[in-house]
């Protein structure tokens, strides 16, 4: 077990390094000079704007530059942004709404996503399947923003449900509905991997045995379809809260949420590079984490699994 | 039947045993091979496929859409860029069928023109994904070694990117934004996938016998990868790609909605939707109309995907 997992994090090592890199070459290439651009219309200088690209190791090459995010990274100390701020304060302020809406997105589509998925996949080819298969194709292709507001005209401005935007310091009432809206595709995708996994495991020798040795109906849904259905569910879920933090872009701006997205967005209009590049390392580093523990979680559901 | 009960090894002055002409029908047995096409996985497939009601559904969306961004000018009742600022968010009426904008547009016809933005996007991009992706998975299975651990570590790094966030950075760095740039940088981050099944596929066909005899008769390397592995992984690329070309249509709508997509000059479903944000409380319809047709579009490609899955694998035939 413990040399799996050394052997995945030793994996992981050059996808984090690729993926910082290509990320960080990206957000360097963008044309326009964040130091001009501080000067306004009158422009800096010359004395000050040397000193401050100094100061940012503006002048020396990229891969120099690379090296000093790398240590500002692992040293947890990135230094000021271009308005004096500290990045990693931007970055820590940033990140637990951003997390508290991606958790809730993640508990509403497992919840109900498996939980339709389970019932529709028991029935395969009656009317609740059927029904089920049509709203989760149109979850599929209602695209975020437009689901965003359907759901602030429906639920927001005429039924007066639920808070139309979050704003500062939301709580968790008003992360509800961009909860729900975030968790709608995936829901969508866990439904049906579920249904499927389902209906084929029902098939399967082990269950009929089980039926025949006189258990319940709950106890081999519980017990031995639903556990053996849901590895390629599992694997979805962990994959997906990178996506949802990273989707949040979308839903946080239509909710005025002032979170990963919001900032992300913002640093890359102002070219905030180290900032953006921070934001997105966590991403990555968030979603190789969850993939991790998803590889092991696999040996907790199935037990012919083992990491020798 | 009852004398040749027990007749069950060869006969006398036969290494084999070959039934007496008698007693088979060789007619009947050619006129089964004559009358009925052979059975292949497409055949099936298509047989499969037009009896189910979903197909024709998906069709219908797929060719109207097709249909109208390559004749708008056919189906609108104006043009898309003649507007009116005295006739702002009309109701729906004979002259405007689904109403007009803030900005005095016939969202109908805007409508019907900003079906060709989407598509093109939609189609460039899976056109582009296929032909990038399948080649790094063809080449990273077949020449394996060193050059597959390369590109399947690269696969992973794209993989792990935000697929939203690389297209926003990227995009922002051109001045110049089209239909093809926008396709091109989308399918530069979602070539993933299609990367990993065709790899899975030349990786499962490479050990076969008839790739073996193929290289005894003297096959070159890409002709045993064109004849022999891609077509084994086609099925799966096209389930993969007819479902892409819908998130893809959704992708451009959400960043041309974000202001990083299509310009502003450009008549899109997305950009539409980013101006009608404004009319939300007074006029939903300047929403809901562009918004079910990106819908009803990723709909009919999704399902399709959905069919043609269920068509070519025979576990999900039977119900």
């Amino acid at each position: 077990m413990l040399w799996y997992i050394g052997r995945r994090l030793l994996q992981v090592i050059p996808v984090f390094f690729g993926a910082t890199l290509l990320v960080y070459g990206m957000v360097f290439l963008r044309p326009g000079d964040p130091v001009a651009a501080l000067g306004g219309d009158r422009g800096l200088p010359p004395v000050v704007e040397a000193q401050i690209r100094e100061q940012f190791h503006l002048n020396e090459p990229f891969i120099m530059q690379y090296l000093y995010f790398l240590k500002g990274i692992f040293t947890l100390d990135l230094g000021p942004d271009f308005t004096g701020q500290p990045v990693m304060d931007t970055v820590v302020n940033a990140f637990p709404v951003t997390f508290q809406l991606s958790i809730m997105a993640l508990a509403i589509e497992t919840v109900f996503g498996i939980g339709f998925g389970l019932v529709a996949g028991m029935r395969k080819g009656k009317f609740f399947d059927s029904t089920v298969l049509v709203w989760s194709l149109l979850l599929i292709a209602v695209p975020t923003f437009v689901m965003g507001f359907v759901m602030q005209i429906v639920l927001g401005v005429q039924l007066d449900w639920l808070p139309v935007t979050a704003g500062r310091n939301p709580d968790f009432e008003s992360l509800l509905m961009p909860a729900m809206v975030l968790a709608g595709v995936s829901m969508a995708y866990i439904l049906r991997l579920t249904r499927t996994s389902v209906a084929e495991t029902l098939t399967a020798d082990h269950v009929r045995t089980a039926r025949a040795k006189g258990l319940s109906g709950g106890q081999v849904t519980t017990r031995h379809v639903l556990r053996n259905s849901l590895i390629p569910v599992v694997t979805f879920i962990g994959a997906d809260l990178g996506n949802l933090m990273a989707g949040s872009i979308v839903t946080e701006g239509i909710f005025n949420i002032n979170g990963v997205g919001g900032t992300l967005f913002e640093s890359i209009v102002r070219g905030e590079n180290v900032t953006v590049v921070a934001i997105t390392t966590i991403l990555v580093v968030v979603y190789i984490a969850a993939n991790l523990i998803v590889d092991l979680l696999y040996a907790v559901l199935d037990p012919r699994i083992r990491y020798a | 039947m009852p004398e040749n009960r027990y007749e069950k090894g060869p006969r006398p002055g036969q290494d084999r045993y070959v039934a007496p002409p008698e007693k088979v029908k060789v007619g009947a047995i050619d006129a089964i091979a004559e009358d009925e096409a052979p059975s292949s996985l497409w055949g099936d497939a298509w047989r499969e496929m037009r009896s189910r009601p979903l197909f024709w559904v998906a069709l219908t969306i797929i060719t109207a859409a097709l249909f109208v961004s390559f004749f708008p000018g056919l189906v609108a009742t104006q043009e898309p860029r003649n507007c009116d600022l005295g006739e702002s968010l009309l109701p729906p009426g004979p002259d405007h069928f689904f109403g007009t904008t803030k900005d005095g547009c016939d969202i109908y016809s805007r409508v019907i023109f900003g079906a060709r933005a989407s598509v093109t996007v939609g189609v460039l991009a899976t056109a582009f994904v296929v032909i990038l992706g399948g080649a790094i998975g063809a080449v990273a299975g077949y020449v394996g070694g060193w050059v597959d651990t390369i590109l399947s570590r690269l696969t992973d790094i794209f993989f792990a990117l935000p697929f939203v966030l690389a297209a926003i950075v990227i995009l922002s760095l051109l001045p110049d934004r089209n239909s093809f740039a926008v396709a091109l940088v989308l399918a530069s981050f979602g070539w993933t996938s299609i990367a990993r099944i065709t790899r899975g596929s030349v990786l499962s066909v490479k050990n076969n016998e008839f790739v073996t005899a193929a290289k005894a008769l003297g096959m070159g390397k890409i002709g045993i990868l064109l004849k022999h592995a891609l077509p084994n992984a086609a099925a799966p690329i096209i389930v993969y790609a007819t479902v892409a070309l819908g998130t893809f249509v959704v992708a451009e709508a959400t960043l041309t909605f974000l202001g990083i997509g299509l310009p502003p000059g450009v008549v899109s479903w997305g950009g539409d939707l980013s101006n009608g944000q404004q009319s939300i409380r007074q006029a939903p319809e300047v929403l809901i109309y562009p918004g079910a047709a990106l819908a009803l579009t990723v709909l009919g490609f999704i399902m399709m995907g959905d069919v043609v899955r269920d068509a070519l694998d025979p576990k999900a035939r039977k119900r």
